[in-house]
């Protein structure tokens, strides 16, 4: 297979009517990669991917496919192929209708559609459906036919618009890793909508954390995740704890801040961010469940944090304590359980420590509702 | 006693030997298909449009679009007959210009409101359609045409037939409208009520009959088809793939647990075991019986009524000899009320009426009914 086939946002607006669904958003998608866009929903995200596809046209900037500007060609002669978030499998065509329409639409004989049918239906792994109806499928497998019948266009751009959102969780899980396999095995390039961002961190090279409208963060997972560079982007990928304050002090990629709650806390500056940050300005800072550790009793300093536990629960893996935070929400800490003893803490005032590193301080804005 | 006496078969017969309506019957399905044709296109486009209208404009238009059904038929077969012979007097054309034939006057008349109720059925169906169907077709490579005709068009197919169907027999049974457009092409139903205004023959329950017949056995088929089908799914369903994929899946029979297959089955057999019967059953032995008694009861009637105006007269004769006596000559004969003589101002004068009425009664019958039941028509049928 080829490199795939790059993707390019230019400066895209796309307005309906007074409201905005997309602001002047810049993307460069890397010809072969699979790349997310993840954000809650109503972000815009599904809008862009009618731009991409071509059902609707940008109000202002250029959608570039290939490096040729997509302005005015029709969602039928676009190298591009949807999987519908409610999959929009022909309800009355068998499943190897289903699969090979493209073919149909490109005059192919009933025979040679047959037998791409069957090659494609081995590939997704069910071999010998191809005379049922979409409606005699499981949920899981009238996914692997959309794929399929989306692959059997040959596009080179494979958008999917959260397509493991009516799956249950199990399934879920596994159709991440299939459609990883089959994305690494056929080689196009993947654009990926979701609002989980588990899928979005498994699944993808390359993430782009949106919130109304606004392309927020564009990054790999790990990038995403370890140094946010906006608030919303550290609240909405996995689970974090927000201290609120005032940056005290710069010290080079570090900064003191006080907090509101917990007095002096030092954190790194994420990286996005650094230089930016001015003495007395409202920041923000992050501390994930997991980088805390206890501390002995009476330890204080500017990575120490203490609080009284409001209660414990026992998650199998790591055991949860749940402290009072700020503004009514609670700290939560993950403790892995390695097997150590573990007393009850409810009631009482521990103290917390974290490595500097693992706090990340960004402007204060606007946090991702829960 | 009963109307009916002697089965007969023979207005089947005359039936099929009536020009009109057999020239009838061939307009109306004439009609019917032009109609159909044009209302279901006109219906599928006005539901299509419906649901992709801008919203604030829906409900005005849906206004618009439902009103011919509001309408009297009357007033539209006079606008379209008064609309066509306008545009096509702008257009200079003559009285015999295709825009004022009554078959093409028929199908527009008609069609206007009749695509209303296909518009009805075809939106029912169309608000199920899930429109990311056309657009995914459209991702695939396929043109807006395309995506109409192999996606959406087969979705549509059961309202599309409900529709036609509806169209058919609205446009059948369609007078109102029809009467003012249909020119040189009279329909069924318009020489049916241009016979019914001289009194109806057997003939026309011949046809009614033929008509539920034929109704009875179209509503069974389908219903049988639609069994057929949902049992056809169930099995399909508890199937096994190697069974579907080698094609040798067990399909139920055609009758079992089908309770329409099965009454079809039966009326199909009745329908066929009268139909034989009426060609070999020949009624002239019970209608030969039926004459002969009726005759030899009309002629003791006369005799009793002539024994009895003899006694009158001669009681007459001794009463005039008595006094000078007014004659009484006032003959009302011509009555031809539905109500006999009831009304008659003489009809409480004397009972000398009533026998000359008892002889002339085989023809004298004026009731609404015409001749139909007299025995005394089966008497000239028979001479024909």
């Amino acid at each position: 297979m080829s490199a795939g086939v790059g993707v390019d946002l230019e400066n895209l607006w796309i307005r309906f009517g007074d409201f905005v669904a997309v602001r002047d958003a810049n993307v460069n998608i890397n010809g072969g990669d699979f790349f997310s866009f993840l954000g809650p929903s109503g972000c815009g995200k599904t809008t862009i991917l009618r731009a991409v596809s071509g059902f609707l046209e940008p109000s202002d900037g250029r959608v570039l496919i290939g490096g040729n500007n997509m302005k005015g060609i029709g969602p039928n002669k676009r190298p591009t192929a949807l999987i519908f978030q409610n999959l929009a499998l022909f309800p009355l065509m068998k499943i190897w209708e289903n699969i090979t329409f493209s073919m149909e639409i490109r005059g192919a004989s009933a025979k040679e559609r047959r037998k791409r049918a069957d090659e494609l239906l081995d590939m997704i792994a069910l071999p010998g459906q191809g005379d049922k109806l979409p409606s005699e499928l499981s949920g899981g497998q009238r996914q692997r036919v959309a794929i399929a019948r989306a692959l059997c266009a040959e596009p080179d751009v494979l958008l999917l618009d959260e397509p493991l959102s009516a799956l249950d969780l199990k399934l879920r899980q596994h159709m991440r890793t299939e459609l990883r396999e089959i994305q690494q095995r056929v080689g196009i390039t993947f654009i990926y909508i979701t609002h989980d961002q588990g899928e979005a961190l498994t699944m993808s090279d390359n993430i782009a954390v949106m919130k109304a409208g606004v392309i927020d963060q564009i990054a790999d997972g790990k990038t995403i995740y370890n140094d946010p560079s906006t608030a919303f982007a550290a609240s909405f990928v996995g689970e974090n704890n927000v201290f609120r304050g005032k940056v005290k002090r710069v010290m080079g990629n570090e900064a003191l801040i006080e907090t509101n709650r917990s007095g002096d806390l030092v954190a790194r500056i994420s990286s996005a961010n650094q230089g930016r940050m001015k003495e007395g300005e409202d920041a923000m800072m992050f501390i994930r469940p997991e980088a805390f550790t206890l501390a002995p009793e009476g330890a204080s300093g500017d990575h120490f944090v203490t609080a009284k536990v409001n209660h414990e629960e026992f998650e199998g893996n790591a055991f949860n304590i749940f402290m009072e935070g700020e503004g009514g929400k609670e700290l939560k800490v993950s403790i892995p359980n390695l097997g150590q003893s573990f007393e009850d803490h409810t009631g009482q005032n521990i103290t917390l420590e974290y490595e500097t590193n693992n706090a990340v301080c960004v402007p204060a804005g606007e946090l991702a509702a829960e | 006693m009963t109307p009916w006496e002697c089965l007969t078969f023979e207005w089947f017969g005359a039936l099929f030997s009536d020009e009109r309506i057999l020239n009838g019957i061939w307009n109306s399905i004439l009609v019917g298909f032009g109609t159909v044709i044009l209302s279901v296109s006109m219906g599928l486009a006005g539901a299509l449009m419906l649901t992709q209208i801008w919203p604030k404009l829906r409900a005005t238009y849906y206004t618009v679009i439902i009103a011919p059904i509001l309408i009297p038929g009357v007033v539209l077969g006079i606008s379209t007959l008064v609309f066509w012979d306008r545009i096509n007097r702008m257009l200079g054309l003559g009285a015999d210009s295709f825009l004022s034939n009554g078959l093409f006057l028929t199908i527009i008349g008609q069609s206007t409101f009749i695509a209303s109720y296909c518009m009805l059925v075809l939106v029912a169906r169309l608000q199920r359609y899930d429109i990311a169907l056309t657009e995914a077709a459209l991702d695939l490579g396929a043109t807006h045409a395309q995506a109409f005709r192999k996606v959406l068009l087969p979705f549509m197919k059961p309202a599309i037939a409900s529709a036609a169907v509806l169209a058919f027999l609205a446009s059948f049974e369609n007078y109102n409208t029809t009467t003012f457009t249909f020119g040189e092409y009279p329909t069924l139903t318009i020489e049916l009520a241009q016979k019914v205004r001289y009194g109806i023959t057997p003939a026309i329950s011949a046809l009614a009959f033929i008509i539920v017949v034929l109704t009875v056995f179209a509503a069974l088929a389908n219903e049988a088809n639609l069994r057929r089908k949902e049992l056809v799914a169930k099995a399909r369903k508890e199937a096994t793939v190697e069974e579907l994929s080698s094609g040798r899946i067990r399909m139920p029979g055609f009758l079992s647990s089908n309770w329409a297959a099965v009454a079809l089955v039966v009326v199909a057999c009745a329908t066929v075991v009268v139909v034989g019967t009426a060609t070999v059953y020949s009624p002239q032995q019970c209608i030969a019986d039926v004459q002969e008694q009726k005759r030899l009861e009309t002629e003791e009637r006369i005799n009793e009524l002539r024994r009895q105006r003899d006694l009158r007269r001669q009681q007459q004769q001794e009463a005039e000899q008595g006094n000078a006596a007014e004659p009484n000559q006032s003959q009302p004969t011509g009555n031809n009320s539905g109500f006999g003589n009831v009304f008659a101002p003489s009809a409480l004068s004397g009972e000398e009426e009533e026998a000359s009425e008892a002889e002339e009664a085989p023809s004298g019958n004026n009731s609404g009914f015409g001749n139909v039941f007299d025995p005394g028509s089966l008497n000239s049928g028979q001479d024909n």
